[in-house]
């Protein structure tokens, strides 16, 4: 199986290489024959084209040559994607047949792991990794691929420059990380087992998330790198990459709080963020990509930012390449334990690489992507779009500093430093408040201009509100929950909260009135109810609408951040019928002991909960030991509620007599930050649904008779 | 927007500091309150007592060596390689963060001032071991540059904004004209009223 595995990753490699090859040299001599092709959509990948005849001449000879070139180019791409799949599978079957012949099924697998654990494999280690990265980059591609016809000769561009990055990626397996590599000496009988940390449901879903996040970022960079080089005229490009980039944004988000998810549920340290550099480096891209989805629309819209929306998609793409350099390069130290090998310098080589052909093609074809439009008031949407992404980038770049500067550091002075929680804390926090801000802001700006009066009076019952909801909890008493009673001046991580939630409800209520007003309008008009009224004004313009959800879940994430401010452990051994308090919850011990299964053994305790004398559950915090890989792990039990989660941790046993030792964790409102991640995907699958038909248009003299025609939704 | 301060002891021993501090805080705010009338200068003083009040009770907070221990051992890190910060290291057996966190207690017992502690720790453990960059020499850099990245942003969008505003307006086909100023006004002030959005 490993040869068959070997053979099949070469066939990808001379596949993709064909394709990148043959299509670029189709582009280049289509381009040679007839420039005029870039912007009449004629293509490399057949068809359009023929519709210029100058039939029989050489230059249609050439040119018939060069579309069959870029359709077998297009074609090899499509059976890269085939040939990857196949080396998937049989890297999985290998590890489902207990193959420990190959190195990687050995070092990652073991005869007692559970199956959806062996399917997990090919993503739980460097080699295998990689190998799903470019099986979801050769996904991507396909589907790239048979979408040809939208605009056959920008897709012939996107599709050389996926095949590109491509390329690196089978060069890297083949040559640098061989997934298929073959065990030295005698084959043992047993894997060394699956990182314990990594057996658990949610790792069978969060890599495929946040690889399809970072992996699809390329098809937009494709997308604007391509339209650059042959100076695509319009915006149509744009509206091509919207769903691309809107499924991938939605992959990221969802990767990236699996993660959280993940390291909350299973590290047993009580928190879902740490900062720690993987962390940062799925952070980095998905803030550029927030960036890049709202910028985008300025150009949609008033044709402006073009410069600046290629080099965000670009940096889209190439942070989430470098987040995988430094990961995978040992340069920065991590919690997460990849190899260290060279396959850094690959990276390293590979980033610089794309930055200079970014740049190049920048720097030749800019004059190309001069905005003329004018901006007519600072009070305006194009203005707040400005300030959005300033702060977008300046959080991305901030995280990228903190990321880098223990590096930066023990180059200047010598020594490393550890840029952790704290640091973030104070220089990230005040950034992303006045992210919030604009989010409140933003929406209430029309584009080019609006009155500060129209400011005023759309503005001032949020923030009326707002105001009154910190009031309330300042005044409210503490015993009502953790974030009430909340006193901002003795602490400036209570301030941060107080001033995270206020925001928080400013922008909720913008967007309760912006559905409000918009839905009374229809309502007024149509004679339907409130609700029936903003479901249809939601179907007239689900991105706009869509785009409002997903604000709305970002402030329920960010509620159940501000948790964090109030959060509290408390840890004891415990014998039999030992308390522990732990704010309003008392935990009483009933009994501790061990278990024992093929793949691990385990210790767990049994803690009866009580909240106000009366018992609400019972929680079993777990230890494992496995034996494969010799390492132990905690499961935490969590109690989740909409106040708080109560999360205890099996820590240990003393030794002496036994007795477990716990830990227990409150952590007011973490569930919130779950529900709003799920705002945020219902709100972007929303945005995606196709707008409604717009309303049939009224003549004139019929509306003066008849003043019950319905209005045109808004754009966004 | 991960734990940075003190865990439960110190939210608890808040509360408990509410319950004392808040009624005084609320009859010294209340007195000045009643003579507003009366000039500025008792506003003045009102204000000073309101401020006076509350950092006698953030300082409370503060010299409790409960919180001391949570918030210095909130910017450490364990040195086992974990990567946590120290308060948060969570396995037993652990061979660094019971020691780490037993001269730490001591250190806070023994009344030596946070700087005091964190000197005693970095001599020890290395940089390292403080969970963020101090504010000195080359380290105050890391706060520094992204604050002055903001800085330079914004006014790099000044001048974005002043370049767009400067820029003529783009001419239009058959020799129409565009509409600007009170007239241009006058039909968004209709749309909108006709929208009502």
């Amino acid at each position: 199986m490993a040869e068959i595995g070997s053979f099949v990753l070469l066939l990808a490699l001379a596949l993709s290489a064909y394709s990148f090859i043959a299509g670029m040299i189709a582009l280049i001599f289509q381009r040679q024959q007839n420039p005029q092709l870039a912007v009449a959509g004629g293509g490399s990948f057949g068809g359009a084209s023929r519709a210029v005849s100058d039939q029989g001449s050489f230059g249609a000879i050439l040119r018939q040559g060069s579309e069959r070139i870029g359709e077998t180019a297009r074609r090899a791409g499509i059976a890269t994607f085939l040939a990857i799949l196949l080396a998937s599978i049989i890297l999985v079957i290998c590890a489902f047949n207990n193959d420990f012949s190959i190195a990687y099924i050995f070092h990652h697998s073991n005869r007692d792991l559970p199956g959806p654990y062996k399917f997990a494999v090919l993503w739980s280690g460097q080699e295998g990794s990689l190998l799903f990265w470019s099986l979801l980059l050769a996904a991507y591609g396909f589907v790239l691929r048979l979408r040809y016809k939208v605009d056959t000769r920008l897709f012939a561009y996107a599709s050389v420059i996926v095949a590109g990055v491509q390329v690196f990626f089978l060069l890297l397996l083949n040559f640098a990380a061989h997934p298929f590599a073959i065990m030295q000496g005698n084959i043992p009988a047993d894997g060394s087992g699956l990182n314990p940390l990594l057996q658990y449901p949610e790792m069978v879903i969060h890599p495929p998330m946040l690889y399809l996040g970072y992996v699809g970022f390329t098809v937009p960079f494709a997308f604007a790198l391509g339209a650059l080089i042959m100076k695509y005229p319009g915006e149509k490009w744009i509206h091509i990459t919207r769903r691309w980039t809107m499924v991938t944004w939605a992959f990221l988000t969802c990767g990236v709080f699996l993660g959280a998810h993940w390291a909350y549920s299973v590290l047993g340290w009580g928190g879902y963020w740490g900062w720690d550099p993987v962390e940062n480096a799925s952070l980095m891209p998905w803030l550029a990509g927030t960036a890049f989805l709202h910028s985008v629309m300025m150009q949609e819209k008033r044709g402006m930012l073009k410069m600046w929306n290629m080099w965000l998609v670009f940096a889209t793409f190439w942070l989430a390449i470098l987040g995988t350099f430094l990961t995978r390069s040992g340069i920065i130290s991590s919690v997460h334990a990849f190899a260290q090998s060279s396959i850094g310098d690959w990276f390293a080589w590979f980033l610089l690489i794309t930055l200079l052909v970014f740049t190049f093609f920048f720097i030749k074809n800019k004059s190309h992507l001069r905005s003329e439009h004018k901006l007519e008031s600072l009070v305006s949407r194009e203005s707040s779009f400005l300030f959005n992404n300033l702060l977008f980038v300046l959080l991305t770049f901030t995280v990228l500093w903190g990321t880098w500067f223990p590096k930066i550091s023990e180059l200047v002075q010598g020594n490393k430093v550890t840029v952790g929680a704290p640091f973030y804390n104070r220089v990230a926090i005040p950034v992303a408040l006045l992210l919030l801000i604009l989010t409140a802001v933003g929406p209430l700006l029309a584009w080019r201009k609006t009155s500060l009066e129209s400011l005023k009076r759309n503005f001032m019952w949020p923030t009326m509100g707002a105001i009154v909801v910190a009031i309330f909890l300042m005044v409210t008493p503490q015993s009502w929950g953790s974030v009430f009673g909340l006193k901002p001046w003795k602490d400036i991580s209570y301030f941060y909260s107080l001033m995270a939630i206020a925001l928080s409800v400013l922008v909720t209520l913008t967007v309760a009135s912006e559905f409000y007003r918009g839905g009374r309008v229809i309502s007024k008009h149509t004679g339907q109810g409130m609700f029936a009224s903003m479901v249809q004004l939601t179907h007239r313009n689900t991105r706009r609408y869509g785009g409002y959800i997903v604000h709305f879940g970002v402030v329920v994430v960010i509620i159940g951040l501000a948790g964090a401010a109030f959060n509290q452990d408390r840890e004891k051994e415990m014998g039999y019928g030992d308390k522990m308090a732990i704010g309003p919850y008392t935990l009483i011990c009933r009994s501790y002991t061990e278990d024992d299964s093929p793949n691990y053994e385990s210790q767990w305790a049994m803690l009866d909960v009580y909240k106000d004398g009366k018992q609400i559950g019972t929680m079993t915090p777990v230890r494992r030991f496995y034996h494969a890989s010799q390492q132990t792990s905690t499961m935490p039990d969590i109690r989740s509620t909409l106040n708080d989660d109560l999360y205890v941790v099996f820590e240990g046993v003393n030794q002496d007599n036994g007795h477990p030792i716990l830990k227990a964790h409150l952590n007011p409102l973490v569930m919130w930050i779950w529900m709003g991640v799920w705002i945020m995907l219902i709100g972007t699958v929303l945005a995606l649904v196709p707008n409604a038909p717009a309303p049939v248009r009224v003549p004139a003299a019929a509306r003066l008779e008849h003043a019950h025609a319905a209005p045109v939704a808004t754009g966004d | 927007m991960s734990k940075s301060n003190p865990p439960s002891e110190t939210r608890t021993e808040a509360g408990t500091m509410k319950n004392v501090g808040a009624p005084g805080l609320a009859s010294s705010a209340r007195r000045p309150a009643l003579s507003l009338s009366k000039g500025g200068n008792l506003l003045r003083k009102a204000a000073q007592t309101i401020l006076l009040c509350a950092a006698i009770i953030a300082l409370l907070g503060a010299g409790d060596p409960a919180t001391r221990f949570s918030e210095i051992g909130h910017r450490m890190m364990c040195i086992c390689g974990c990567n946590q910060i120290l308060l948060e290291c969570n396995h037993v057996g652990c061979p660094a963060s019971d020691g780490m966190r037993n001269e730490l207690m001591a250190a806070v017992n023994r009344g030596d001032s946070d700087s005091l502690v964190e000197q005693s720790f970095v001599q020890k453990y290395g940089p390292t071991v403080l969970a963020a960059p101090t504010m000195q020499g080359f380290d105050r850099a890391a706060y520094i540059i992204p604050f002055v990245a903001l800085i330079l942003g914004f006014g790099l969008i000044g001048i974005v904004i002043r370049s767009w505003k400067n820029r003529p307006v783009p001419a239009i086909a058959d020799g129409l004209s565009p509409l600007g100023g009170p007239e241009l006004d006058q039909f968004r002030t209709q749309a909108r009223k006709e929208t009502d959005l």
